[in-house]
Formats: structure tokens, C-alpha cells, sequence
């Protein structure tokens, strides 16, 4: 009975304690790539590290494992009064539809999706424009006039990435080929890398050699074997620059981790806005990466004409089309 | 389709196919001794983990490979200790070794490495290189033969090489040697193997063995040649596609062969061909993903007839009643 007891009490402290650390703490969730998946959630994750450095604050932090457990995560931090609570990831907005009425005084932001709720904060990236910009770096420099991209999941989101670079790529080369592949249809798709590799092989076969990886975790085995075939690879999301010097030409960057500290740092403050936020060139939302691993590949033409293009989207005299508008690309 | 795109193809299913096939024999081996294995995936995963970490440690591959073929030799005496030592049942010790596998790969991992269960990026000796075979370069130009020689038979890891040379291995094994009639005796009829005076418990822990080392071999081509290092849950089903790849062939070695291959066939087909254009129609690329699958099954349906396994498998056995 007395060891029951000092066990139950002991049990009640921990939870008394670990919700009286939580109750003023920002919260996120990962998707299913991982927090380490060098790519979209890892960025995610540096945003929130930053924030927790920065500030000298805590977070919590849920990384899902399957699909079922969405919804289930999103409450368990909303009950233990999380606020505000960051979802990566645009499947988490179907879950978050649900979830968020329920939970009126908690501030929910989304990443890559909209949830049309009066307490969601839905950031979308204009990955068109960015994916437009490394497309045209792309497309200078392919010898062959072919380039390739490896998507992941099958989904509008990625054919946003797909269809800014097709048009980036025909911008400087009107006669280019742009062979566009899907890892899958499935979450699974987004940690594949042999069938990356696998993908990776077909398009240089095809004449293809700068390939754009816009695919989480898969991309890895992209970006792998552009190295291996003496290729270009393009990475996506986080700078990837650094993990094959001298091959990967550049990486589209996306910066969710910006849009993470930024949420984490108003949501303290009181001072986060609910409602769709785009996040494009003009507010460095997005871009391409530049640093000593690829100085060498970019020559100053390269980003002459690259710092021409943004400045002209971002002034409103080349307007990149975007996939989401009508469900197709003008561009093939 | 012209003789690049065709031999592109091929090269892609041998590169896939390798997998399957190891894991489809080392369930032969197992499943002729009469213990049904499903943890062929558990086994290849924890391979594909144990040779990725140890080969980013040390820098060698070839100790990775041991490493990944030790710990499947771990798992494999695991599954053996529960079915064949305390007669559990065959299938539940499977899941549990798949389970087991998938948890422990990315909590080690973590523990280790710190990046989310995944290995350091491998490189270098670390991983297994592509071998050219001798005289590739020269024979290129040679119309066809060259071309399938230089593009398609050349330029593998070895443990390509060695997984198809194990296919007429096992066949010599199984049906040529004393030791393959007894495998075989042991999962028909244990109790004749019994009565002759050979031990069926020393027998079908052999098996496992044998199988927990091509596991090994399978997990470890996937992370350090496939691939340059661990992920989580990397193995993506090969195990069980290698079960039903062995089912195919009616647990016969050379069948084994040409089922792994359809397999990885239709699986570089799908990646292969994403956009085809028939008579104007587009296929959708939905549809080149799913149709491995729905081969598998118009094929299990309507060709391969009935499969029959060996006839003690799944059943402890029981000296004395």
C-alpha cells in the first residue's frame, strides 16, 4: 500500500509539474518526414531552436509516426495549454479543421496549408517563385538542355514546386526538356530514397543532368546519386548545399523556419495574427541558397540574370504562374 | 522503346531485384526446414541499420557488412530460440522481430547519431562501390552485346553478383547435397529425420542462420550499396514482397529468381515510365504505381495455380507426446 501511494504521488507530481511548465509554452508538430529530415521539417525545427535560444524559452514538441495520431497530437497540446501551437505540414490542415473550433482561445499555425477558422494562422509559400529562380539557374547549367525533377507525394503542393521550375528552366532555354517524375502517392513517399536514386538514374539516362529534388527525405537519395553520376542536384527547403559540395548546384529555400520563430516569437508576445499569409520573394519567404559550398557553380552571369528575374517578380513584371490557381502548368 | 531504354530498364529491376531476391532465400532456406518466417523485414532492416552505423564508425564497409549480418544472425536466433527452442508460434515471433526491428533501428539510432534515427551520410569506403567488370570499357562499341555487357552485367556492387550467384548455390545445396535432402526431409516430415538418428533441432537452426545471414547480406546491400546510409523504415515492405515473391516460386530457387526479378521488373517500370502516352490517352501516373500490385495479384490468381508449402512448416516439433 505505502509503495502504491509513493508511486501515485510521485506519478501526480510529475504531471502537476510538467503542465505547470507547459501551460505558457509554444508547441509543434512535425509531419511524418521527421524533425530530421534535412529538408522541410528540419527547418522547422531550427526555427523553433532558434526561438528556444534566442528567448531562453521552451517548447514542446510532438513528431507523429502515422497519420492516426494527427488529431490526437493536436489536442493533447491544446489541453495542456500550448499556445500558440505551429503544425508543419499541409496534411495536418484536414485534422486542424476539425481540431481548432474547439479550442477557440488557443492560436493554431499552420504551414503549407489553409484552415479557414477564425483562430488558425495558415502560412502558404509562394514555392512557385522560388522554385522559378533556381529553374533558371538550372537551366544555365545543363549542357544537355535536359533537367529533372523528383517530387515526392503526388500533390498539388509539389506540383506548385514542379511547375515554377519548368518555367524558370524555359526562361533561359526556350527549347529545354523538363522530365517531371512523382516518387508516390503515399506519405511512404517522402522518405524513399533508393526509389529516388532509382528516379534519379532514369532521368539521366534521359539526357537529364541537373535534377531538382523537391521530396523530404527521398530527395537525399537524389542528391546522392547526382553525385555519384557527376551530375547537378538542386536541393529544397533547408540550404542542402553542404551535403555534397560541388554537386548540388544550389537548394530552393524555403523558410519555415523564419515563419516558426516568427509565430513563436508573436504568439508570446500576444501579438499573432490569424488569417492566410503568403510568404514569397518580395518577403524573403523564399529563395535560392548561396554560400562557399556552391560560390563556384553560380557564376556572376548566372546571378546576375537570377537577381534580375527576382527583382522583376517581385516588382510585379514577370508573374510566375501558379499551379494551385487552376490545377495545370502552361509550362510541360 | 530503343536498346538504351531497355537495358535502362533492366540495369533499374537487377538493382531492385537484389533485395527481394536475397530475402526470398534466405526464406527458402528457412521455411524448406518447416519455420514460416515473417520477420525477413525486421531482419533486413536491422541489417540495413547495424552495417550503416558501424560502417560510419569504423569507415569500412566490409565490417558494416558484418556487423549487419551479425545482428540478423541475432534477430534470426531470436526468432529460432521462440519457435523452435520454446515451440512458440511462428508467426507471432515474426511480427514481434518486425516490431522489435522497426522500434529499436530508430531509438539506437537517435541515441547514437542524433539526426532523428537516421546514420551519417555514408562515403568513400564506407560504402560498397560499383564494380566494373573487366573489359567493359573496351567491348562499349560493340553493337548490342556491348552495350548489354558494359550497361547491364557490368557496373553493380557486388553483392549484386553475389546475390545472383547464390541462386544455382541454393539449388546445388537443396537438391544436390546430403545436407539439402535432410533440410528438405526436415520440413516434410520431421519425424522420419528423427528416426534416422539426425537432430531436427540442429537442423532447422542452421536454417535460421543461413537465413539471418542472406538477410544480412540483403539489409546491407539496401543501406551501403542502394543507398549511402540508414533511414527510417528503409526496408519499405521488401520483406514481405520477398514472402510473396517465395510463395510465387513454390519456395524453388530458380523460380525464386525469375518471381524477384518480375517483381523489380514492374517496380523500374513504375518508376520508369511515369507519363505514357497511348493512342492520345495519357495513363495516369497513379496507375503505372499501382499496376505492379495489380500484376501481383491477377498473377497469384491466374497463373501460378496452387502453391503448397513444405508440410511441416509452422509446426514445432515434438519429440515425445
Amino acid at each position: 500500500m505505502t509503495l502504491f501511494k509513493k508511486l501515485f504521488g510521485a506519478a501526480a507530481a510529475l504531471t502537476l509539474t510538467a503542465t505547470a511548465a507547459a501551460a505558457q509554452d509554444p508547441a509543434i508538430i512535425f509531419d511524418l518526414g521527421g524533425k530530421f529530415d534535412r529538408s522541410f521539417n528540419e527547418a522547422a525545427y531550427n526555427g523553433a531552436e532558434r526561438w528556444a535560444e534566442e528567448s531562453g524559452g521552451s517548447y514542446r514538441e510532438i513528431e507523429l509516426q502515422s497519420d492516426a495520431q494527427r488529431e490526437q497530437a493536436m489536442r493533447r497540446l491544446a489541453e495542456a495549454g500550448s499556445n500558440p501551437i505551429v503544425m508543419a505540414g499541409f496534411s495536418q490542415a484536414s485534422a486542424l479543421s476539425v481540431v481548432a473550433p474547439d479550442y477557440p482561445d488557443t492560436t493554431f499555425v499552420i504551414i503549407d496549408g489553409v484552415v479557414d477558422e477564425p483562430n488558425v494562422r495558415s502560412i502558404i509559400f509562394a514555392e512557385h517563385e522560388g522554385s522559378y529562380l533556381v529553374g533558371m539557374l538550372a537551366g544555365m547549367a545543363s549542357e544537355t538542355g535536359v533537367v529533372g525533377f523528383v517530387g515526392g507525394m503526388d500533390i498539388p503542393l509539389i506540383s506548385r514546386f514542379g511547375c515554377g521550375y519548368a518555367q524558370g528552366v524555359r526562361a533561359v532555354n526556350p527549347d529545354a526538356t523538363i522530365i517531371q517524375n512523382m516518387t508516390g502517392t503515399t506519405p511512404a513517399a517522402w522518405n524513399d530514397p533508393v526509389r529516388g536514386g532509382e528516379l534519379t538514374r532514369a532521368q539521366i539516362a534521359q539526357g537529364a543532368d541537373v535534377v531538382f529534388a523537391a521530396a523530404g527525405g527521398t530527395g537525399l537519395g537524389v542528391l546522392q546519386t547526382a553525385e555519384d553520376e557527376g551530375i547537378f542536384s538542386i536541393g529544397v527547403d533547408s540550404n542542402q548545399n553542404y551535403l555534397h559540395p560541388g554537386s548540388v548546384l544550389t537548394s530552393m529555400l524555403k523558410r519555415v523556419d523564419v515563419a516558426v520563430y516568427d509565430a513563436f516569437t508573436n504568439g508570446m508576445d500576444g501579438t499573432l495574427e490569424t488569417g492566410i499569409v503568403t510568404l514569397g520573394l518580395a518577403e524573403n519567404g523564399v529563395g535560392y541558397a548561396l554560400d562557399e559550398n556552391n560560390e563556384s557553380l553560380i557564376t556572376e552571369e548566372m546571378m546576375a540574370r537570377v537577381d534580375a528575374a527576382r527583382d522583376a517578380i517581385i516588382a510585379g513584371e514577370i508573374e510566375v504562374h501558379n499551379y494551385s490557381d487552376d490545377g495545370a502548368c502552361p509550362v510541360q | 522503346m530503343d536498346l538504351a531504354m531497355l537495358l535502362q530498364l533492366l540495369d533499374s529491376s537487377v538493382r531492385l531485384a537484389t533485395p527481394l531476391l536475397l530475402a526470398c532465400l534466405a526464406g527458402l532456406f528457412s521455411e524448406r526446414a518447416g519455420i514460416f518466417d515473417i520477420g525477413l523485414e525486421g531482419k533486413i532492416l536491422v541489417s540495413a541499420f547495424f552495417s550503416a552505423a558501424v560502417a560510419a564508425f569504423t569507415g569500412s564497409v566490409w565490417i558494416g557488412l558484418l556487423a549487419g549480418i551479425g545482428s540478423s544472425i541475432v534477430f534470426a536466433l531470436l526468432h529460432g530460440l521462440a519457435s523452435i527452442t520454446f515451440r512458440g508460434n511462428q508467426l507471432i515471433s515474426g511480427v514481434a522481430i518486425n516490431f522489435l526491428a522497426s522500434g529499436m533501428t530508430v531509438v539506437l539510432g537517435d541515441s547514437w547519431f542524433q539526426i532523428g534515427g537516421r546514420t551519417p551520410q555514408l562515403e568513400g569506403h564506407a560504402r560498397f562501390q560499383n564494380l566494373t567488370l573487366p573489359f567493359a570499357e573496351q567491348v562499349r562499341d560493340v553493337p548490342v552485346l556491348g552495350a548489354i555487357y558494359h550497361d547491364l552485367l557490368s557496373g553493380h556492387s557486388i553483392l549484386v553478383y553475389v546475390g545472383f550467384l547464390l541462386v544455382p548455390l541454393t539449388w546445388w545445396v537443396l537438391f544436390r547435397t546430403r545436407f539439402g535432402l535432410r533440410l528438405r526431409a526436415v520440413g516434410e516430415n520431421p519425424a522420419a529425420v528423427d528416426t534416422a538418428g539426425i537432430s531436427v533441432v540442429r537442423m532447422r537452426y542452421t536454417a535460421v542462420i543461413i537465413c539471418g545471414v542472406l538477410c544480412g547480406i540483403a539489409g546491407a546491400y539496401l543501406a551501403t550499396g542502394l543507398s549511402a546510409g540508414f533511414v527510417r523504415e528503409m526496408s519499405a515492405g521488401r520483406g514481405f514482397i520477398a514472402l510473396a515473391a517465395l510463395i510465387f516460386s513454390k519456395w524453388r530457387p530458380w523460380y525464386a529468381l525469375m518471381a524477384c526479378f518480375l517483381f523489380g521488373l514492374l517496380d523500374a517500370t513504375g518508376s520508369l515510365f511515369q507519363n505514357i502516352h497511348v493512342a492520345g490517352i495519357s495513363v495516369p501516373v497513379q496507375f503505372m504505381q499501382a499496376l505492379p500490385y495489380i500484376l501481383t495479384v491477377v498473377i497469384l490468381a491466374g497463373f501460378v495455380g496452387k502453391a503448397i508449402p513444405p508440410r511441416a512448416g509452422g509446426e514445432p516439433y515434438v519429440k515425445e507426446r
